[in-house]
């Protein structure tokens, strides 16, 4: 019965745009598509991660954000290049969402002198200055207070841009994420929290872990807005994310928003899942699919048919294989280079 | 350029420097706890926000790990801080920011940002503050590629360092020992730098010569006054900057006098008297060594309570005295 009432409640792009979801009114055929193009670019982007890794291609570790896409493109949405962004371990996507080039992404990642790190960062450490984004961090918490002090920095320089900090439900736990809620709400700072609540924290689930229901529920303790949105629904992430941009550009100060979402994959590669059924997960892979429901919307609003999608898949595709064959051929970093960079140079 | 010279105290001169780089310098600011009004725990931004307002002399909340990333975060995108801790024992609280963040953003992002930030931490003991006030971390924070460590020992040097640390594009850690910042001295007025990881030697002598950080350079120079009367020329190198140690000066020394005795108030076991001797013992100073290499660094145990006890926890001149002694007549 309750499906029904929402299958009919949905209204057809011919009934009124002023009834259509948030992201189908405030942007372009064109931006949308540029969205979902994103979002595919992200996903194809990590599964070639993860099978350059079992093949050996890659080292260390990873930690991939599949099924958490449209958080990372619908906060990115309002934001422009001189904007900043602070990410996390699970940063691919929030770093391609932010405008980075994949080639230079997997050469990061294959430890590559091309990489965006010059092969020195890796996977927990890409980043894309020039796009604004400041970097994912290896420790949870750790670029919450950075984002702040980003955010003082804009202020300070009146440069009307505003700082995202993602990080995970895990992080909510961590001091860094009070002290760094509090001095942003005390300053009234332009930096936007965003928690990608994917339901564990590693194998510990938010029940276990966090006092609170939702962790938006903790900006009432810091005097902000805590908004909770559907983290796979691109448009909800998008709504939530432009007001609390606005907000922030007109120095009203921070919001915390809370994306509902849930990784596909482990914590990382060394995880065995023990700690969540299987149903569970397969649940969320079938059913709430991010991208699934963006290419459904998308096409029930008429806004790209089949043909146009798989135009989108690929030219991704191509993207991905140039981009794997860029890193596979570039060359590595020299080892007399080894203590670059520790300091700056100088000379 | 003003050369003008004053008697200026340690506090005075570091209070100076902040002024002058604040009016150089849009974007260097000031955050710490109670550094506004208050005037900081040891009063060494005294007036200051009078002066440049409370947006450049910003009262943070006792968020030691918090402010310290907020400080990171700003200097990464275009601010120069100079973040204040009331003690440098609360570096603890704020370690993450500082080691895994300040000190490797550059590395991590191959040399896509630099992180120009200034701590300033008072340190030491003897103030009667006890175990979790009066510590000397400096050999924590110097273990960290990345990082600038510096200690001056005097008002000059304490000006001119910080002035050197806020040019620097690299973090750059200052250790204020709490018991100079009372202490007077001479100081230029106006504009001048320090060098970081350049050590000055205090006294020349020939026969031993004694490498002290901070307040021990005056324990250190106190004794080889009393040393000279004895007929032994002490030769007193004030290390000034822990990270990165200026090696030539130290060898040059231990070349000349042959006798190395490192005195520093942070513990002693792998303290900064251990990078010391370890330095020498690899150079080609080695060989001109007629007696072990000592070590007086502070006892292995918290800083006590107690004025006696809190005194015989870390050097003082008679142990300088003796082991200089010792040293010269060959005693083991």
């Amino acid at each position: 019965m309750g499906d029904k009432i929402i299958a009919q409640a949905k209204p057809k792009a011919e009934e009124g745009r002023h009834n259509l979801p948030f992201a189908f009114r405030h942007y372009s055929p064109g931006e949308l598509g540029q969205a979902l193009r994103k979002m595919y670019l992200i996903r194809r982007f990590e599964e070639g991660a993860e099978e350059s890794y079992t093949r050996g291609l890659i080292h260390g570790t990873m930690h991939l954000s599949i099924g958490q896409e449209a958080s990372a493109v619908g906060i990115s949405l309002p934001l422009t290049d001189d904007d900043m962004i602070t990410s996390t371990h699970r940063g691919h996507g929030h770093c391609i969402a932010k405008g980075a080039e994949v080639s230079r992404m997997f050469a990061e990642f294959f430890g590559k002198e091309t990489g965006y790190c010059r092969g020195r960062g890796g996977s927990m450490h890409i980043a894309d200055v020039s796009k604004g984004n400041l970097g994912a961090n290896g420790i949870v918490g750790g670029g919450i207070p950075i984002a702040v002090g980003a955010a003082l920095s804009m202020k300070k320089l009146k440069t009307g841009r505003v700082v995202v900090s993602y990080f995970g439900d895990g992080a909510n736990n961590e001091g860094a994420f009070h002290e760094a809620l509090n001095m942003a709400s005390v300053w009234k700072l332009p930096v936007i929290f965003v928690c990608e609540n994917n339901g564990y924290g590693m194998s510990t689930s938010t029940r276990r872990s966090t006092a609170v229901a939702n962790v938006a529920d903790r900006a009432a303790a810091y005097a902000m807005p805590g908004v909770i949105v559907d983290g796979n629904d691109l448009s909800d992430v998008a709504e939530a994310s432009h007001a609390a941009v606005e907000r922030a550009r007109h120095g009203e100060g921070p919001t915390l928003i809370e994306c509902k979402t849930y990784r596909h994959r482990g914590h990382s590669k060394s995880d065995r899942n023990r700690y969540r059924t299987k149903e569970e997960i397969e649940d969320w892979i079938a059913n709430r699919d991010p991208i699934q429901l963006f290419e459904a919307q998308m096409q029930e609003y008429g806004v790209i048919d089949a043909a146009g999608i798989e135009a989108i898949r690929t030219d991704v595709e191509r993207e991905i294989e140039a981009a794997i064959e860029f890193a596979k051929t570039s060359p590595a970093p020299d080892l007399a280079g080894l203590t670059r960079d520790v300091y700056t140079d100088l000379a | 350029m003003d050369t003008t010279i004053r008697e200026l105290s340690y506090a005075q001169a570091i209070q100076e420097a902040m002024a002058i780089a604040m009016e150089r310098d849009e974007r260097v600011f000031l955050m710490g706890e109670d550094i506004g009004v208050y005037g900081g725990a040891f009063q060494v931004t005294g007036d200051l926000v009078h002066r440049f307002g409370e947006d450049r002399v910003m009262d943070t909340p006792i968020s030691e790990l918090g402010g310290a990333g907020v400080a990171v975060g700003a200097a990464l995108t275009g601010m120069r801080p100079i973040f204040e801790f009331q003690f440098s024992d609360f570096a603890a609280l704020a370690m993450e920011q500082i080691v895994n963040q300040a000190a490797k953003m550059r590395y991590m992002l191959g040399g896509a940002v630099s992180v120009p930030l200034v701590m300033r931490f008072p340190a030491g003991s003897g103030t009667g503050a006890a175990a979790q006030h009066s510590q000397s971390i400096e050999a924590w924070l110097g273990h960290v590629p990345g990082l600038k460590v510096v200690q001056p020992a005097t008002p000059h040097d304490a000006k001119g360092l910080l002035l050197a640390a806020i040019e620097d594009p690299d973090p750059v850690m200052i250790f204020e020992h709490k018991l100079l910042y009372k202490m007077k001295g001479p100081v230029p007025e106006g504009y001048y730098t320090t060098p970081i990881g350049k050590a000055e030697i205090r006294r020349e002598g020939k026969d031993v010569t004694i490498v002290a950080t901070a307040i021990m350079v005056h324990k250190a120079l106190e004794a080889a006054e009393t040393l000279a009367s004895e007929g032994i020329a002490a030769e007193v190198i004030d290390l000034r900057t822990v990270r990165p140690m200026d090696r030539e000066t130290i060898i040059a020394s231990v070349k000349k006098t042959s006798r190395l005795i490192c005195v520093y108030e942070g513990v002693k076991t792998l303290g900064v008297g251990a990078e010391v001797s370890a330095m020498i013992a690899e150079s080609d100073a080695f060989d001109f060594l007629d007696a072990p290499i000592v070590r007086l660094g502070g006892a292995e145990t918290p800083i006590p309570y107690n004025p006696e006890l809190e005194k015989a926890a870390v050097p003082q001149v008679p142990d300088i005295l003796k082991s200089a002694r010792d040293l010269v007549n060959g005693v083991r």
